[in-house]
């Protein structure tokens, strides 16, 4: 077992799952020769040949909706758009086809495909490098939404993604791409052609990232350590201990969890970098009240970007929900 | 632009001459062809009377344009795969299709009562989006070009789908890749209300073809021996490795744009009476009749053998029932449905069902063909 980043998790993946099946195919700008801009498809091309990993022209909505016809065809393909703000020209596909062709096709032809997109601000990056789109994303129905947050879930949960029968948006927290390391272990979890695995089960549930009982935080992404710092710096300050919950799944959202951590710990909060208005803080904070609302001690708090467009980077750390501002969002929800 | 130009087949039986029939295509294969047309026009014409008595909705009408859809779909191999736009609403029937998933489909029914699987008919789903199914057939022709398979592709659109960017994206990606995919366009002149004009300002569609690198065929899309000819082509240099074609099938919207479209707000509907001595079916009918492999008593079986085809489509619809709000969520998801779902249809089942209503029934387009009246419950 070996100790790897998140890209290095994801590269494994990729190659575990190209070595596995041949109807694995990546489209992407830059991700053969190159690698990928974050070298995640490093290697890929050398093992598998220019047919398999394919530099395609500039074009998102090019390579997502040539990898619908791939798809209708029997390959599996794998999508990386390059930068989270890059993926708009490609919504169309991903809307009006991507998401809708299983239903379309009386469940015969869904366009089974990953569209993985590194999302995310805070490595002062040039304007529609820093986005976090996934609320656009979670509202087409017919997609899968997920956000891994460890090297570990990182390959399990994209091996599980290239298995699933519906098509997969696979966020990336480029953020946290290179910010620790972690054991990922080397067993192939499962076949590739069924979806029985174990960490199919990765794609629908939240995880525990901290362990705490009086206020409960849902995060996903580059939020989750920030969350669980936070969490750490009110332990030291006696305000309390803070349950830190990694959403992993975006679309379906993990309802159980969210209820059960919130009855549990009475008082909840939620952090995402997207701007607030119609973010998934709305829906979770709006679940949680729906069902939980008896076993609450104060209303849901949020801690996110603003309604802005991402700024430009020298703000970026004014708009980016930070250990302090998740500090004191906490302290609102922990003293009302 | 003179019809002088494109290529053309078949003439009018008048000043343009008829030209030799391309190799490949025999009496039997001819009649076929035709027997094709008369399938189209014969649905086309049903679905008109079908909309106008509120049986099916709005009916997005192909009149004139038959052959460009019979012409290319007939010089497909069978494994080829083809993709429609809503012109092309009812081309599956070519291919097996029942009629009445076809009219299901206008009649606003999902499920299997309106959609169908693709790969039982190398079939896209009816696109109604524009452009935005040309990146598909690149994209199956591209796999089948990584599998070794000698499948190619075939996707129609019209004038108007060559200003979006997909048109651009599925042209571009075919001839990088060199897939065997043939981009047909039917430019009748009109996108609802706009002319061509107002959507290109190059004189032809043939000509993007260049900014490829790949062919650009211009061709009579009133003549389905045309449609025919530069599709076999096409499809054979594809297969051959040397990639995509573009074709221009040019022609004039000679109906209405759909059932609810009124062409005498925007357009001098005395021009659409210019081309009509050129419509596919007449044409082509009168092209074998001047070769004497047709005469009327063939005719009126083949049309006898399609009405009844269609009719026996149109009891097909009536006789399905308007589908259960579970069709919503059917097949959203191929994996299990997610637990939004199972709510929903808690609360959707909690309350009781409006019945079907019926389409709207539109006011009658003031050229839709010479349609007979439809007997109440055929």
């Amino acid at each position: 077992m070996a100790e790897l980043t998140m890209v290095e998790s994801l590269n494994k993946a990729l190659h575990e799952a190209f070595s596995t099946d041949e109807r694995v195919v990546l489209l992407g700008e830059d991700v053969a020769k190159t690698g990928g801009v974050f070298r995640v498809t490093a290697g890929l091309l050398n093992e598998y040949g220019g047919e398999r990993v394919i530099d395609t022209p500039l074009s998102e909505a090019g390579i997502v909706g040539s990898a619908v016809g791939l798809s209708l065809y029997g390959l599996l393909p794998v999508v990386e758009i390059q930068f989270d703000g890059f993926v708009y020209p490609a919504l169309e596909q991903i809307i009006v086809h991507v998401a809708r062709y299983g239903w379309r096709t009386n469940g015969e032809c869904p366009a089974n495909m990953v569209i993985r997109i590194p999302f995310g601000g805070g490595v002062r990056a040039p304007e529609l490098h820093s986005d976090s789109p996934e609320a656009l994303l979670v509202h087409t129905p017919g997609l899968k939404v997920v956000c891994p947050t460890t090297p570990s879930d990182a390959r399990a949960m994209l091996l599980a993604a290239i298995a699933h029968p519906d098509p997969v948006i696979f966020m990336e927290p480029k953020r946290i791409y290179r910010a620790g390391r972690q054991e990922v272990p080397d067993d192939m979890p499962f076949d590739l052609t069924t979806t029985n695995g174990a960490a199919s089960s990765l794609l629908s549930t939240a995880r525990v990232a901290r362990t705490g009982d009086d206020l409960v935080i849902f995060a996903y992404g580059a939020t989750v350590p920030l969350s669980a710092e936070a969490a750490d710096k009110l332990q030291a300050d006696g305000r309390g201990s803070a349950r830190v919950i990694d959403l992993r799944s975006l679309y379906p959202l993990d309802v159980d969890a969210i209820v059960k951590h919130s009855v549990e710990c009475g008082r909840a909060m939620v952090v995402h970098e997207a701007p607030r208005t119609a973010g998934l803080g709305a829906e979770v904070s709006s679940l949680i009240h729906e069902r939980a609302m008896l076993d609450l001690e104060a209303p849901v708090g949020r801690v996110t970007g603003f309604d802005v467009p991402f700024p430009q980077f020298a703000n970026e750390d004014d708009y980016l929900p930070s250990v302090e501002r998740i500090t004191r969002g906490a302290e609102k929800v922990l003293d009302f | 632009m003179g019809l002088s130009e494109p290529l053309r087949i078949i003439g009018d039986g008048g000043d343009l001459p008829d030209c030799q029939v391309p190799d490949g295509l025999g009496e039997k294969e001819l009649l076929e062809l035709y027997r094709w047309l008369i399938i189209l026009r014969t649905f086309d014409e049903r679905a008109v009377m079908l909309q106008r008595q509120g049986r099916v909705g709005t009916y997005p009408l192909y009149w004139g344009e038959e052959g460009t859809t019979a012409g290319a779909l007939y010089a497909c191999e069978d494994s080829d795969w083809v993709f429609p736009s809503y012109r092309q609403n009812s081309v599956g029937i070519l291919r097996g299709l029942p009629v009445a998933t076809v009219l299901g489909w206008v009649r606003g029914y999902g499920g299997p009562a309106g959609f169908y699987n693709p790969r039982d008919y190398r079939l896209g789903p009816i696109c109604v989006p524009i452009a935005t199914h040309l990146p598909h057939a690149t994209g199956v022709a591209w796999a089948a070009k990584i599998k070794g398979d000698r499948t190619a592709s075939l996707a129609w659109f019209g004038d108007g789908a060559t200003s979006e960017g997909d048109f651009h994206e599925g042209l571009n990606f075919a001839s990088v890749f060199r897939t065997a995919t043939v981009f047909f366009c039917t430019n009748n002149q009109w996108a609802i209300s706009t002319p061509v004009t107002r959507q290109m300002a190059t004189r032809t569609v043939a000509e993007k073809a260049a900014a490829y690198g790949i062919p650009g065929i211009r061709i009579d899309g009133f003549d389905p021996l045309a449609c025919w000819k530069a599709t076999k082509d096409a499809l054979e240099r594809g297969r051959n490795d040397e990639g995509p074609t573009l074709i221009e099938a040019f022609c004039y919207r000679l109906k209405p744009h759909g059932t609810a479209d009124d062409p005498s707000l925007y357009r001098d509907e005395t021009e659409a009476q210019k081309w009509m001595h050129l419509e596919p079916v007449a044409r082509m009918g009168g092209f074998l009749r001047r070769l004497s492999i047709l005469d009327d008593d063939q005719d009126d079986e083949l049309r006898r053998e399609a009405k009844e085809m269609i009719a026996e489509g149109v009891r097909g619809l009536e006789s399905v029932e308007q589908p259960g709000p579970e069709v919503m969520f059917d097949h959203v998801y191929a994996s299990d449905n997610p637990w939004t779902f199972i709510e929903g249809l808690e609360e959707v089942n909690s309350v009781a069902r409006k019945p079907e209503v019926a389409p709207p029934q539109g006011p009658t387009p003031p050229s839709t063909g010479d349609a007979e009246p439809l007997p109440e419950g055929e």
